[in-house]
């Protein structure tokens, strides 16, 4: 089977600085892939250029055969790859339910004329519904977004990522920001509500025991280059990455409780 | 579809009856001319409303108001046509068309930019107005009479009514539109846009052309309020049509009106002038003491406008979703 999603050979450099390196990945339908890597090793920078949001400076992106290498994230997104956020974005003033139905406003959205229809129907309402039921928000259905705790404001944001029901899901850093103890809940809601939905799952990930529990398929990150691309039991075990990756702690329990400990640090970021 | 069910254009309809009845058989003139001088600033203010609801501020708005109001003079002045069902509905255009082309920039600004921009491009046009000779300079020129399907008004006071139920009519069909753009996909995208530009950016849809559309609105609405009010004062100049204190008064009243409803910035434009009036009368030479007083006040105790009095008193809601 043709893969649904080709990176050919992308370079990314700011200036004297290389974001990403011949990265050559290929992805299968279905398949739920982990992206890990430490803080700059160039995770973000990757959804970023698969979503449209930076071009690469050289190489090519194609999804489902058709070439989307610098396509405006609108333009990608109507083709059918959707993203979260490592901070959520959502529409803080609006409520859960408003933040859902606008979302699924714009994504019914084709012309000028079925943009002036009244937001309010009846399908879209039962759509937003289930979605709520699906993402397990459906307590916060009128709370305003500005006012959730963490955790319902990620699964906020995921849902609305789904809204235009992709063929490409990637997420980033579902979990960050989410205690140790919520972070396995969440991931579950998530990963069973996809699965639902039938999508292939790119997500980028600190916590080497998520990855361990939710992926097919590696990608690990060092500075800007994929150094290891295989199922998790090879490449968790993998010495360069344990070494550029996961640090070079013994391997076994305590290099993952060390590994989760240090992404329950608190807030982290890789522009 | 469900026009009946909708309680605002209910609300609208019955609020526009109500004030077209009273004015024709109640109220006084003065009290006629000042609710139609209102109601014309009343249909810029519901531009501006769009504008805000999308969180940008336009402190140029007078370009439109000023266009539609030339655009008005100049058709009566040079082409001999005074039929409103001609002149209003160019204003419109002219100002709607000179918003499209200029929105291709201003789409790509936002917050104070926005705001200057506007600004900017406004004292372009009062300068050009200041310099033509042939349309009277700072002067101004008059305004032909107006006509109604050719027909015109023999006294002050009847074309004193014939404006003000026209401005009825107008006024509410530009508010129950307004509101229904509102509730509109394409108006959901102002809550949408003013929160976050990265999230509708990638659930498909261009901000910029969000933003332009509006844009397009606001200023074919500022230069239908433009039309109107050339046709009430019968004259047009630069220092009371495009003047920035003019884009000024504009945002002014849109801050008194608030938000929340398409009805608030006909009520929020009456009580300006009606404010004015008195203030002047109080006040001659410091009115601006009081008009300035009034905003503060309201920007400290009501920062949803006159409005919230209203929903507040209804039991509604601050804002409509």
């Amino acid at each position: 089977m043709s893969p649904i999603l080709e990176v050919t050979g992308i370079n990314k450099t700011f200036g004297a600085v290389t974001a990403a390196k011949d990265i050559n990945v290929s992805v299968a339908n279905d398949e739920i892939i982990g992206i890990i890597g430490a803080n700059g090793a160039g995770k973000t920078t990757f959804v970023n250029m698969v979503t449209g949001w930076l071009e690469p400076t050289t190489g090519s992106i194609k999804f489902d055969g058709r070439d989307i290498t610098g396509m405006a994230p609108r333009r990608i997104t109507r083709l059918g790859i959707s993203r979260s956020f490592q901070v959520a974005q959502v529409f803080s003033t609006a409520t859960v339910f408003d933040n859902l139905m606008i979302a699924l406003g714009i994504a019914e959205t084709t012309s000028i004329l079925s943009a002036l229809r009244p937001l309010r129907r009846a399908g879209l309402e039962q759509r937003a519904d289930l979605l709520l039921k699906r993402y397990r928000i459906d307590d916060y259905r009128d709370a305003v977004a500005s006012t959730l705790p963490q955790g319902v404001r990620k699964l906020l944001d995921i849902a609305m990522a789904m809204v235009s029901e992709p063929r490409i899901l990637l997420l980033d850093e579902p979990t960050s920001g989410i205690s140790v103890e919520e972070k396995f809940d969440l991931m579950d809601i998530v990963m069973s509500a996809l699965k639902e939905e039938g999508v292939t799952v790119l997500f980028v990930e600190h916590d080497m025991e998520i990855v361990e529990r939710y992926v097919d398929r590696v990608l690990a990150f060092y500075q800007g280059e994929i150094i290891c691309d295989a199922p998790p039991s090879e490449a968790l075990i993998d010495p360069k990455v344990i070494e550029f990756v996961i640090g070079d702690e013994p391997q076994g329990q305590m290099m993952r409780e060390k590994a989760a400990l240090h992404t329950g640090s608190g807030e982290t970021s890789d522009a | 579809m469900d026009m009946i069910k909708d309680k605002t254009i209910v609300g609208l309809t019955i609020g526009f009856a109500a004030v077209a009845i009273l004015g024709v058989f109640v109220m006084p003139d003065w009290l006629l001319s000042q609710t139609v001088i209102a109601f014309a600033r009343a249909l810029a203010v519901l531009g501006l409303l769009v504008l805000w609801r999308t969180g940008l501020v336009s402190f140029g708005h007078a370009l439109y108001f000023g266009l539609g109001a030339y655009t008005v003079a100049m058709l009566g002045r040079y082409f001999g046509i005074s039929e409103v069902l001609i002149t209003l509905p160019a204003a419109t255009l002219v100002a709607g068309g000179i918003g499209f082309v200029l929105g291709f920039v201003i789409r790509r600004y936002r917050e104070i930019f926005f705001a200057m921009l506007n600004l900017a491009f406004s004292m372009v046009l009062f300068g050009i107005l200041v310099k033509t000779e042939s349309l009277g300079s700072t002067d101004g020129f008059s305004v032909e009479q107006p006509t109604l399907f050719g027909i015109g008004t023999d006294t002050a006071s009847n074309k004193l009514v014939v404006m003000y139920v026209g401005i009825c009519v107008v006024g509410w069909l530009a508010a129950v539109l307004v509101h229904r753009y509102l509730q509109s996909v394409l108006g959901s995208l102002s809550t949408a846009v003013r929160d976050n530009e990265i999230r509708v950016e990638y659930l498909g849809y261009s901000v910029a052309e969000a933003i332009h559309g509006k844009y397009v609105m606001s200023a074919a609405l500022t230069g239908l309020g433009g039309g109107f009010m050339a046709i009430a004062l019968g004259q047009v100049d630069p220092e009371s049509m495009v003047n920035w204190t003019v884009s000024g008064e504009l945002v002014f009243v849109t801050i008194l009106s608030g938000p929340g409803s398409v009805a608030a910035p006909f009520i929020g434009s009456l009580i300006f002038e009606l404010l004015r009036t008195y203030a002047t009368e109080i006040l001659p030479q410091g009115w601006q003491l009081i008009v300035g007083g009034t905003l503060l006040l309201i920007i400290f105790f009501l920062p949803g406008g006159v409005w919230s009095i209203i929903s507040k008193a209804m039991g509604r809601k601050e804002a409509e979703p």
